[in-house]
């Protein structure tokens, strides 16, 4: 009955809404509300080092929790552009206050890093995803752990760390930084090291050296007996998959890549078409609607001069150029970036929405 | 910057052209408007009219640039877009949103007087900027660069007859890039009225100083039968391809289905919720789509109309590269002068002429590159039409009345001229429809 009657209410509201939702006047007032588009707000930042922060987000009622060492898309507003990356969740896992955590660490020229750590303000509204990512411990917990962990790649593992109990399994973590002041939760790490959560071994790699798979039968004797998780540059990932494999362990590694594709811009290249499943080849000056179109696609257009947006599609990943102004557009994997195709060239590659 | 060698000229996917067809036409050619050079030396003629090329005093390297400059200040702003002009917009939504939500609360008391006038101010100004400075301009895709889903040209719909695919297809695709070409832009005249002298007289055409008046009246209305091509499809309906009554079905069918839920809104629901104030708010809603649909015809008509703006033979553009295409814009459009207000309630279609230099710029540039605009018009000897919204508006009526009636032809009179088509459609030779085609003052 009164099930019924919210429904008819809710009809109702939309009727008179209409062209927009109701949603967009709720949106207004109740951003986090139940049932809204899934969104977060900042309620508190943390310094970790110089260019490293912890960023507290209070999820919309929505957020339906995650598991540790997931990640979550955030996408945030920088200089007016919204912008989506993936962030490792380093909180607690149904924490008491409702909040969840990632600790993003600035990189040099990262457009989202940077605001996170050095401009953004508690207040601000972000945009979420749920949870996802298999870089998790199973259940039960293996008795035997090893983390391999590089830089910022220690944030899966911190949100593994504060969710497992203070004692258990035996869990042998390396980590690697360059400095000793680069290392991010280096007071907590250590605590738990004194309270025997685990055996830690810090490498400080601007004078140590980067770590040597080759060393960890010195290092980790039974390092064979260990499930292991490891995160951090693509160089060390690369470096244990290879090593694991050469030792007939694959099954034994987990690994978290930061950086699953890189894409790199260049002059022309493949424009693949999702739809109708087609690669075009394309040089770095033509149109990519010509390109289509000379390979007998049909494709959505307009002025074909840039003004009149009626051939816009969606970019899923890849990179194009703005033949106008050279401006360079690029796309994750995840991505959906809708782009215009009369006045952008394919930059290296592009998958389209065709 | 030239993109790629010079190819002829294109037209876009118009409703009447079938895609293979477009796609064969199309096949390796590229728009010359890409492209700022390669412009043929062009000769003058004047038009049909006897009236001068309005850039026949420009050479090629003029022309040339002048878009280098003109695609220096876009590349300038454009890179300075950010959280600054994010949060206009956003505010401006808002405050739109605030006080439509406020407006219609009033409303539902609007049996008082008070509330009557507060409620139908209140709603009329919400909707004028949602139709202007919110609606048009998100359209447009001048909020696309924020990558914000809701506010997008591919996402956006607004409170409008006409529904915002077919309105961008008409205007976004058509008009904007064959602004003020005779033949080719049917926003001269919406189809319906004559204002300029090139444009071909029809009997029709006698009544145009009152069919201006009800179309500015039922504004969305006259935007929704414009998009459809209705006249233009119903009159020419047997010779239409299947596929070309499918199309126009489809179009029409979505377009009732989206009056069927505006008129739902405004003139039952909204009112049935008001209870006793029910009349009151039905009559309150009328009003405020009317203010609105005579605000926005005003505006507009003010954007192409008033004297000393120009228009183009059709011919006149095949070939054209970026530099001609910019000064057809600037020649064929005017701005309304006026105070902040103003410009915000006219969606910045006061700046007509920087909107139509660059349809995707953030309204709330527009009035910063103004007086650049201005500057390099005048040093090229091109005339910057502004002036108050009534004086403008007041000239483009004077002009419906006169062109009401055909041009003096050699040896005859306007009304002769009328008589004698009259005459013809009386002795049933002719009929109201024909076209009085242009006497050409360059062979009398
Ligand atoms: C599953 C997953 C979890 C992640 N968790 C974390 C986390 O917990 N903490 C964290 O700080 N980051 C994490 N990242 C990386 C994060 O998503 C961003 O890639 C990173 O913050 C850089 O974004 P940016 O906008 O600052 O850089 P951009 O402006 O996108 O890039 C600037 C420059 O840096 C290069 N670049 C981009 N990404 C990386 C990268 N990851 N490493 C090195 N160079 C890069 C670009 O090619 C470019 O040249 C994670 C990524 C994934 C996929
Ligand atoms: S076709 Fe008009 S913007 Fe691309």
């Amino acid at each position: 009955m009164t099930a019924g009657l919210a429904e008819g209410v809710w009809k109702l509201a939309s009727a008179i809404a209409t062209p927009v939702l109701p949603d967009d006047y709720l949106d207004m007032f109740a951003p986090l509300r139940a049932g809204a588009e899934l969104r977060g707000r900042i309620t508190a930042i943390h310094r970790e080092t110089a260019d490293a922060a912890t960023i507290v987000i209070t999820p919309g009622r929505s957020w339906a929790g995650h598991v540790p060492g997931q990640y979550v898309r955030i996408g945030i507003d920088v200089n007016g552009v919204r912008q989506w990356r993936a962030y490792s969740l380093t909180s607690l896992a149904g924490a008491p206050d409702g909040t969840i955590a990632i600790t993003p660490k600035a990189i040099p020229d990262g457009v989202v890093s940077n605001h996170l750590v050095h401009n953004a303000r508690p207040g601000t509204l972000v945009m979420l995803d749920q949870a996802i990512g298999d870089f998790t411990l199973p259940t039960p917990t293996p008795d035997k752990i090893l983390f391999i962990t590089g830089g910022s790649g220690i944030t899966p593992v911190m949100g593994m760390l504060r969710n497992l109990p203070s004692a258990g399994a035996d869990i042998v973590l390396l980590h690697s930084a360059p400095r000793a002041e680069d290392v991010v939760f280096a007071a907590e790490l250590a605590e738990r090291d004194r309270s025997g959560q685990i055996d830690l071994r810090v490498r400080h790699t601007d004078t140590d050296g980067m770590l040597d798979l080759a060393d960890l039968d010195r290092e980790v004797p039974d390092w064979r007996e260990r499930q292991a998780w490891v995160c951090g540059p693509t160089g060390l990932l690369d470096a244990a998959e290879l090593h694991w494999a050469a030792n007939d362990l694959t099954d034994a590694l987990h690994v978290e890549r930061f950086r699953p594709t890189i894409i790199e811009p260049g002059e022309g290249g493949e424009i693949t078409l999702l739809g109708s499943k087609l690669t075009i080849d394309a040089d770095g000056a033509t149109p990519i609607l010509d390109a289509a179109e000379d390979a007998g696609v049909l494709m959505k257009s307009g002025c074909r001069m840039g003004i009149c947006f009626g051939c816009v599609v969606t970019m899923r990943q890849g990179a194009v150029r703005d033949l106008r102004t050279g401006e360079i557009t690029t796309a994750e994997p995840g991505d959906e970036l809708p782009i215009q195709t009369c006045i952008n060239a394919v930059a290296g590659s592009c998958d389209l929405e065709v | 910057m030239t993109l790629a060698p010079e190819r002829s000229a294109i037209s876009p996917t118009a409703p009447h052209v079938t895609q293979a067809q477009h796609v064969a036409a199309e096949q390796h050619r590229l728009n010359t408007r890409l492209s700022l050079e390669g412009g043929a030396e062009r000769t003058h003629p004047p038009k049909k009219s006897g009236r001068p090329n309005p850039m026949g005093h420009l050479t090629n390297e003029q022309i040339e640039a002048i878009g280098r400059e003109l695609d220096a200040i876009r590349a300038e702003v454009m890179a300075s877009r950010g959280a600054r002009d994010a949060a206009y917009i956003r505010r401006v939504i808002r405050v739109q949103r605030g006080l439509e939500i406020g407006s219609r609360a009033v409303l539902l008391f609007s049996k008082n007087k008070y509330a009557w006038l507060a409620g139908t101010a209140g709603l009329s100004l919400a909707k004028i900027l949602e139709n202007m400075e919110i609606g048009h301009n998100v359209l447009h895709g001048q909020w696309d660069w924020m990558r914000d889903p809701k506010i997008h040209s591919t996402s956006w719909d607004w409170d409008m007859a006409s529904p915002a695919k077919q309105w961008q297809h008409s205007h976004n695709e058509l008009h904007h890039t064959y602004t003020n070409v005779l033949g080719r832009d049917n926003d001269l005249g919406y189809g319906l009225l004559r204002v300029d002298e090139d444009q071909p007289w029809e009997l029709f055409h006698l009544g145009q100083p009152i069919w201006h008046l009800i179309n500015a009246m039922f504004f969305e209305y006259g935007i929704a039968a414009y998009d459809l091509e209705l006249r233009g499809n119903l009159q020419n309906w047997d010779e239409l391809s299947e596929e070309e009554k499918a199309v126009f079905k489809a179009n029409l069918h979505e377009m009732l289905g989206k009056i069927r839920k505006q008129a739902m809104k405004d003139y039952v629901l909204h009112p049935l919720v008001s209870g006793p104030s029910f009349l009151p708010t039905l009559l309150a809603n009328f009003t405020a789509n009317t203010v609105r649909n005579i605000w926005s015809n005003t505006v507009i008509i003010c954007g192409h109309f008033p004297d000393g703006i120009d228009t183009f033979e059709t011919d006149s553009i095949e070939g054209e590269t970026r530099g001609e295409w910019y000064l057809r814009q600037m020649l064929g459009s005017g701005n309304i002068s006026g105070s902040k207000f103003t410009h915000i309630m006219t969606g910045n279609l006061s700046h007509q002429i920087e909107h139509h230099l660059f349809p995707d710029m953030p309204s709330n540039r527009y009035s910063e590159i103004s007086p650049r605009i201005k500057a390099l018009m005048e040093r090229n000897d091109l005339h910057y039409v502004t002036g108050p919204v009534l004086k403008q508006a007041y000239q483009v009526y004077r002009k419906v009345c006169r062109l009401a009636l055909p041009n003096e032809e050699p040896g005859r009179s306007r009304w002769s001229v009328v008589r004698g088509e009259l005459g013809k459609v009386v002795k049933g030779k002719g009929g109201a429809r024909t076209k009085r085609h242009l006497p050409s003052t360059a062979d009398a």
